[in-house]
């Protein structure tokens, strides 16, 4: 997420400071993790589709399915995952001091992480960026219509600044109220404190599926900020990250190709595609130039499905978040998602 | 015509009356206490009409129309609150994410605790002095129950969470942070320089840090400062950090306790030829920390409180459990409230007791001349 509190910032770039010092960079972490046998995945500490426990305890969801693949593939088994719940502000000195050997925490990829905190983003799982939710008895049907309306926002957050910089652009007033936490602003805003509130589109989504009149009010159809959030590692260990990068491109290339957990087993025996071969191993020895198993991209897509079959689950229109796909479909379905080739 | 004086005599006791009714039971209770004069009448009045507003809605949304069954959220289709999670969730509530098939254990420890605490903490418990033995082997015993090893099943302290979770960490920094507390007040108030000065700077640098502060320090600097794999267990060091802490405010209170002791005490002490320590023992301490009472309760309870900020470096306590539930899809929006209601009422039984406790014992331990 997006929350940059100054003091947050401060302490990470203090904390971060220190362990540049401190710890040499950490080569191999492959092998760690096979001696280990367990991969050490930090999480978010709850966030609706993303991550979160089911009733037996388990952590579930979006992100943490990308845990699960990254399991399966390196070590055979996407239960061999150990979840570190982290939040906002202890996230990057958990990836940087070792305590996870990656982070899948709806993180959003900007260039000051990537190159000046020290970290490699492998990719994007999720476009997100912020929207408006606001009720149609306002009579208002885009967000560039909004000249004096209040705004529910949540303090110390990217969505602030966003929100300064889409008014005034459209050189148009508006009047904020400020918000601590997400279920705050979404009670303030049922309450009527304010005529719209903006967050992530996938938060705003999340939000108005819990309301019990969810037809009187709509997601506008702006949308002001980039949010590629997606998983990252610690730089420094190639390898490490040509893992992190292709599990993601294999869940990917799996929804284009049409691979589902139903038939990966299936296909793995060959196929017709060359493609389909050389990525579950049944061509070429693209596994070995990775360091893994023969058939990681198979396990990868058991554990929890294809890209397409982890959205619906966790996230698809079918479940309590409702998303649309929209920017996260495959680049020939319309939207902007694309895997490089396996050859 | 001759006025005969009026004799009276009163040969009997008159039987004693009852009291104006209006002074004395129920009424005159009422009439003392609560509408004594006008203004004590209003407020009465005021009061009864916020109660009036408050607890019928509140019992009504939280009993009457509430929805206790089905499996999600949206199967909570009345007014009222959602209780349905209960039943499905209660034991991530109490245990975490403990294996499941290992509960016993935690509920061994809990009611082995009760053995252990009652001759501490009252008098004329039956074989106290046998169990003091057990009292102080308890410790060793809680931890062999909860973490396994030696013919039990290993629980890694990462599944500790729920109820079981805070009362591991609370219990443990009340009962360590006392010795510590009295060590490090007398230490400051010593009169060896090394010690007075080592004292004073712990005390002043643990307790001019925010708490969070030291939990981040302990969960993700040290393990950068320390060897690989030799960096201690997160419970053992939140454990660690929690006691530290709440022995710095420990030792302030005790210090005031001291310092209320007259100079006369320490004298007479001297004048028996007791020594430091006995002294200490005998005269100095049972008075100081009598005097200290409230504010050694006040430092558990808060610290009992502290136990929740555990959240924050990603362990999972009652209230992170109750988080997680609230961020659910199968839940979502539904259980705000519930899940929060749920855990203060832990958190005030446990809290309300130690303060009655403390109201107890401080009375057993009045010597004054009323």
């Amino acid at each position: 997420m997006k929350i940059k509190s100054f003091t947050g910032m401060a302490a990470v770039a203090g904390i971060l400071a220190v362990a540049g010092m401190a710890v040499p960079a950490h080569a191999a972490t492959l092998d760690d993790v096979k001696s280990a046998g367990v991969i050490k995945c930090g999480i978010n500490t709850g966030l609706a589709g993303f991550a979160f426990t089911g009733d037996d305890g388990k952590w579930t969801g979006f992100d943490v399915a990308y845990c699960r693949a990254m399991a399966a593939a390196v070590l055979g088994d996407p239960d061999k995952v150990k979840y570190v719940n982290l939040t906002g502000a202890n996230r990057f000195p958990a990836l940087q001091s070792g305590e996870i050997d990656v982070l899948s925490r709806n993180t959003t990829w900007t260039f000051s992480r990537d190159v000046d905190l020290g970290f490699t983003f492998v990719g994007v799982n999720y476009y997100d960026g912020q929207g408006f939710i606001g009720r149609k008895s306002l009579g208002v049907k885009s967000a560039k219509e909004l000249d004096g309306a209040s705004v529910c926002i949540q303090t110390g957050t990217t969505t602030e600044k966003n929100l300064a910089d889409f008014f005034r652009v459209n050189n148009i007033s508006y009047e904020a109220v400020p918000i601590e936490t997400n279920s705050e602003a979404r009670t303030a805003y049922q309450a009527e404190r304010c005529d719209v509130y903006t967050t992530d589109a996938s938060g705003l989504a999340a939000t108005k599926s819990t309301f019990e009149d969810a037809e009187k009010h709509m997601v506008f159809p702006e949308i002001v900020s980039k949010e590629p959030l997606g998983p990252l590692v610690r730089q420094g260990d190639d390898q490490w990250a040509d893992i992190a990068r292709w599990v993601l491109n294999a869940l990917i290339s799996a929804e284009e190709l049409g691979v589902t957990q139903a038939n990966v087993e299936e296909l793995a025996k060959g196929s017709k595609n060359p493609e389909i071969n050389r990525m579950l191993g049944s061509e070429g020895s693209y596994a070995k130039m990775l360091g893994l198993e023969k058939n990681w991209a198979v396990n990868a897509i058991k554990a929890d499905g294809n890209y397409a079959e982890i959205f619906e689950k966790f996230v698809g229109p079918k479940t309590p978040l409702g998303l649309e796909r929209g920017l996260n479909a495959l680049y020939k379905d319309g939207g902007i998602l694309y895997s490089p080739p396996f050859r | 015509m001759s006025m005969q004086p009026f004799h009276r005599a009163q040969k009997d006791m008159l039987a004693e009356r009852p009291p104006p009714a209006t002074t004395t039971g129920t009424l005159g209770w009422l009439r003392e206490n609560l509408f004594s004069n006008w203004f004590n009448t209003g407020l009465t009045l005021l009061a009864l009409y916020l109660l009036w507003t408050i607890i019928p809605p509140f019992i009504d949304w939280a009993f009457i129309h509430a929805d206790a069954s089905g499996s999600t959220g949206r199967e909570c289709t009345t007014e009222g609150a959602c209780w349905a999670w209960l039943d499905q969730r209660i034991d991530q509530f109490l245990y975490g994410f403990y294996t499941a098939s290992e509960y016993w254990r935690v509920n061994l420890t809990v009611i082995l605790l009760i053995p252990a605490l009652l001759p501490l903490l009252f008098d004329g418990i039956p074989c106290a002095r046998q169990l003091r033995y057990f009292s102080l082997a308890y410790p060793v015993i809680a931890v062999f129950l909860l973490v396994g090893g030696i013919g039990l099943e290993a629980v890694p302290t990462s599944s500790f969470g729920g109820f079981m979770l805070n009362l591991a960490v609370g219990l443990s920094g009340i009962v360590l942070s006392l010795p510590v507390g009295i060590l490090l007040a007398l230490g400051r108030r010593s009169n060896l320089p090394a010690v007075r000065i080592l004292c004073v700077m712990f005390i002043e640098l643990v307790r001019g840090v925010p708490l969070i502060t030291l939990l981040f320090t302990a969960a993700i600097l040290l393990p950068m400062f320390l060897p690989e794999n030799w960096s201690p267990d997160l419970v053992i060091r939140v454990i660690v950090v929690v006691t530290a802490f709440a022995s710095a405010y420990m030792a302030e209170v005790i210090r005031g306790g001291l310092q209320a002791i007259p100079k006369g005490q320490y004298e007479a002490a001297q004048a028996m030829g007791l020594g430091y320590w006995q002294s200490m023992r005998l005269i100095i301490l049972p008075q100081a920390l009598k005097i200290s009472i409230p504010g050694i309760v006040n430092t558990f309870i808060g610290l009992f409180k502290d136990t929740t900020l555990v959240f924050l470096i990603g362990l999972f306590d009652i209230l992170g459990i109750a988080r997680s539930l609230q961020q659910n899809q199968d839940w979502i929006g539904k259980v705000d409230a519930e899940g929060f209601l749920f855990t203060s009422l832990f958190f005030f039984i446990v809290c309300f007791s130690m303060s009655r406790y403390s109201l107890n014992l401080e009375k057993r331990l009045d010597t004054t001349n009323r």
